[in-house]
């Protein structure tokens, strides 16, 4: 690594963000075309589906081959790690709606919807039999939602606090994994890597399980009113954050394979470290208020 | 300003250029991707002003006489979403693209790549967002907060809304993480964040605004999306949700956004009315703690725009004083800018002229927002033309004539030509007095009862609103002055020098004008000496 401040690193004209943008656009228009309701859609959204992954895998190849050509000096290194802090925050904000959605529902509208406060002939007048309790198993209008109906919710002591342990296991590997990359220890980088994707591989197994289970038996959905839309939306997109993590450490870990990263220089593994440190501390705000409290 | 000494030797014209479509669909560079936010930002405010123009034909007299209600309801709404997201917010990031990097003494942003895609996602988007005009059910029309249940019930426009603004979510992020990073990371040595001109400093905090605000939009209209396609029940009082949530997590954006829009605009003036008053910025680092202070309190007013919706008193209150704390710092802003010009030697080229108008009816709007803050006060101004007088002043008169203004300041140092001093004046003069008439009415059309976001009206408002649209056609007119300007300006003039104007500091003046391809190719050294004090 050279003088921070001797020279910069401008790199050249790229067609990838220009192919992500293509591909993006591609992905939306055929998620809307599908939504209102044409199968073309879903054709056109796969093809952005593929056309999104042949960026990524093309714009990090660009950026892996400029690392491994010596290319970055400190600065781009602490460019980076900027740029990767201010998008996890950016996840941060955006769990932060829907966690802020779940406490709305939960300290305001489904205790006006049973006649707290000021909202009483609302009650009254809408669904005077809807008593309010959380986890919420009436849902106000009983008519409308007759088809999903439950009697009982994910109780937190089963499978989540099983999950818990699973990924604060795998904040521990991935750590391991971070110390004997510094010790220059390539073996033990690669197992506890290897661990820590079978963890998350595990994690995401169990939560699917778990989902079939509010299905099947349960008839726990997504549209079950407000207590099944907040549980599968927090849940699903923290499950999905905590596949991507695995995907992105499953990269890794075949890059540690093929020798990649230094002890000194290893700001991918960083990053994706970050990441998944991130998805660990939103599932411990899930499994306290979504299935907990 | 800094006091910079700038080495000699990177002045060479080495640099090579890319040419032909590649240089800007592959674009790694700073200032070329700046023109293009600037040249997009231009086209959007001209789509979105022949918008507001069929707005104010149609309100010309009572009675509906050219569009019907459904399409004028598209058109109110897609005005302000083409104003926001395509005018206003690129034009922002165009000015931070070109003149971050040459404040701080960078060669280009801290993520070029990532740059260019912030860009050409704006096209994209919008390509998702106008083709709702062509769609069955019409271009969204329930308004640009998107309120559900009646945003719900659009037709296949919807999910293309829905998609435009994550879409645009991601721009707006993946420049405003640039903007972090460059900021932090690739200052000059000396160049510390006390030194920091203030358009930096606003467009860092402005960044943070939209790191923290973008991603909640997102969410809220993802749960709209799952509402509407997949039976989710968050804004829905059968299931257990409230479609008054969709209000607060919206507001809880929308507030800050707002900040977004006009913060870059206070780092222009604040750059401005020191060069034209020959006189240091009053108070700098007040100015620094004070633009802080307002992002901080975005993030809690954000119900005093539903002060009508039925909260309890508590949050009532809670809103009120929170919102009217925010008039403290605005305060200190102006008192500064005054302050700045106090016994300065003045001259009024034309971007002094736009920052003095801005300074004046910002004022305007920004005391018409404090009545609004008064929540009993505000039950009566509620959803009426007060508030569309409101937001055009502090948008308008705010954020738009700071963006004029800041693009005849730097505009020489760009082209390296000077642009027409006379014509300028004329675009200010015509503007001023244009925008004045179209808007200034408009409070009194709001203080006797006039609705926002309706076609017809009551005959009694029919004079202010008649003089409204006059003010509306020749504003709207008068801006193709300012294309002709600009392009007149770019083609050739008067050679520009290195600092362009007498009273100029920074270091962007220590470079050509037009500036070299990659800004500072060596960092140039920043000493203390007079900064910024």
């Amino acid at each position: 690594m050279s003088d921070s401040h001797s020279t910069y690193f401008i790199p050249e004209p790229s067609r990838w963000p220009i192919v992500g943008t293509v591909a993006l656009f591609i992905a939306f228009l055929g998620a809307a075309i599908m939504l209102n309701g044409s199968a073309f859609g879903t054709l056109i959204l796969g093809f952005g589906f593929a056309a999104i992954v042949y960026m990524f895998a093309g714009w990090f190849a660009d950026v892996i081959g400029e690392s491994i050509a010596g290319k970055y000096n400190k600065q781009v290194d602490v460019s980076f790690r900027w740029g990767m802090a201010w998008f996890i925050f950016s996840e941060v904000m955006f769990f932060a709606a829907f966690f802020g959605a779940l406490y709305y529902a939960r300290v305001f509208s489904v205790p006006w919807l049973a006649g707290e406060g000021a909202k009483l002939i609302t009650h009254e007048l809408l669904w005077p039999e809807f008593i309010y309790e959380w986890p919420l198993m009436v849902i106000p209008d009983l008519e409308a939602f007759a088809a999903s109906l439950y009697n009982e919710v994910i109780p937190a002591w089963g499978i989540p606090a099983i999950n818990t342990a699973i990924l604060l296991s795998s904040g521990l590997t991935v750590t391991f994994a971070h110390w004997a990359l510094k010790k220059n220890n390539r073996s033990g980088l690669c197992w506890w890597l290897a661990a820590t994707v079978l963890l998350g591989f595990i994690f995401v197994f169990m939560q699917a399980s778990e989902y079939i289970h509010a299905y099947d038996e349960l008839n726990m959905k997504l549209t079950s009113g407000i207590y099944g839309s907040t549980f599968f939306m927090l849940t699903g997109f923290h499950g999905f954050h905590v596949t991507m993590g695995a995907i992105m450490l499953l990269v890794i870990l075949i890059r540690s394979i093929m020798g990649h990263f230094s002890a000194l220089d290893h700001f991918a593994f960083e990053g994706v470290a970050w990441y998944w440190h991130f998805v660990d501390v939103v599932w411990l705000g899930l499994f306290i208020f979504v299935y907990w409290l | 300003m800094s006091e910079a000494v700038v080495h000699e030797d990177h002045h060479e014209h080495h640099d090579h250029k890319p040419t032909g479509i590649g240089r800007w669909l592959f674009s790694t560079n700073h200032k070329d991707i700046g023109t293009m936010y600037l040249v997009f930002a231009l086209i959007m405010f001209f789509i979105g002003g022949a918008m507001a123009m069929v707005i104010r034909l149609e309100l010309f007299q009572p009675g509906l006489q050219y569009v019907d209600p459904l399409f004028f309801n598209s058109m109110t709404t897609m005005h302000a979403l083409v104003m926001i997201f395509g005018a206003v917010m690129p034009a922002g990031v165009g000015l931070a693209n070109w003149l971050i990097p040459m404040m701080i003494g960078a060669p280009d942003m801290a993520l070029p790549r990532l740059n260019n895609m912030s860009f050409w996602i704006l096209p994209f988007a919008f390509a998702l967002l106008l083709g709702t005009l062509f769609m069955p059910g019409g271009a969204p029309n329930g308004g640009w907060t998107m309120y559900p249940p009646l945003t719900i019930q659009l037709g296949d426009a919807f999910p293309f809304l829905i998609f435009a603004v994550h879409f645009l979510g991601i721009s707006s992020i993946m420049g405003a993480i640039n903007v972090i990073a460059t900021v932090f990371n690739m200052r000059a040595p000396g160049m510390t964040f006390m030194r920091l001109p203030l358009f930096v400093w606003t467009w860092i905090i402005t960044a943070f605004l939209l790191i923290a605000s973008m991603p909640v939009l997102a969410g809220a209209v993802t749960m709209m999306l799952t509402d509407k396609f997949f039976g989710t029940s968050f804004f829905s009082a059968a299931g257990g949700g409230d479609p008054v949530m969709f209000q607060h997590i919206f507001w809880f954006f929308g507030h800050p956004e707002v900040y977004i829009l006009i913060l870059p605009a206070f780092g222009i003036v604040s750059q401005i009315l020191p060069t034209f008053s020959r006189k240091p910025l009053f108070g700098y680092e007040s100015m620094v703690y004070a633009t802080a202070s307002i992002a901080f309190l975005s993030f809690f007013v954000w119900a005093h725009h539903m002060f009508t919706v039925g909260m309890p008193l508590a949050g009532e209150l809670f809103f009120m004083y929170a919102t009217m704390s925010i008039a403290v710092p605005t305060g200190v802003k102006i008192f500064n800018w005054v302050a700045t010009m106090w016994r300065g030697s003045l001259t009024f080229e034309t971007p002094m002229l736009f920052s003095l108008a801005f300074v004046i009816l910002f004022s305007i709007g920004g005391f018409s927002g404090l009545m609004l803050a008064i929540t009993p006060v505000d039950f009566q101004y509620h959803d009426t033309y007060f508030v569309v007088a409101h937001f055009h002043y502090v948008l308008v008169t705010g954020s738009v004539f700071a963006l004029y203004a800041g693009v005849y300041y730097w505009l020489p140092k760009w082209t390296g030509h000077m642009y027409d001093e006379t014509l300028g004046k004329w675009h200010f003069w015509i503007s001023t007095i244009s925008v004045n008439v179209l808007f200034f009415p408009q409070h009194f059309l709001g203080l006797a009862g006039m609705p926002r976001r309706i076609p017809d009206y009551a005959v009694q408002f029919a004079d202010f609103n008649m003089v409204s649209s006059l003010g509306g056609f020749v504003f709207g007119v008068s801006q193709l002055l300012f294309v002709y300007i600009v392009i007149q300006c770019v083609r050739g003039g008067e050679k520009a020098t290195n600092q362009v104007w007498e009273g100029a500091h920074g270091l962007e003046w220590t470079l050509p004008s037009p500036p070299p391809f990659h800004s500072f190719t060596t960092p140039p050294k920043v000493t203390d000496a007079t900064a910024h004090s």
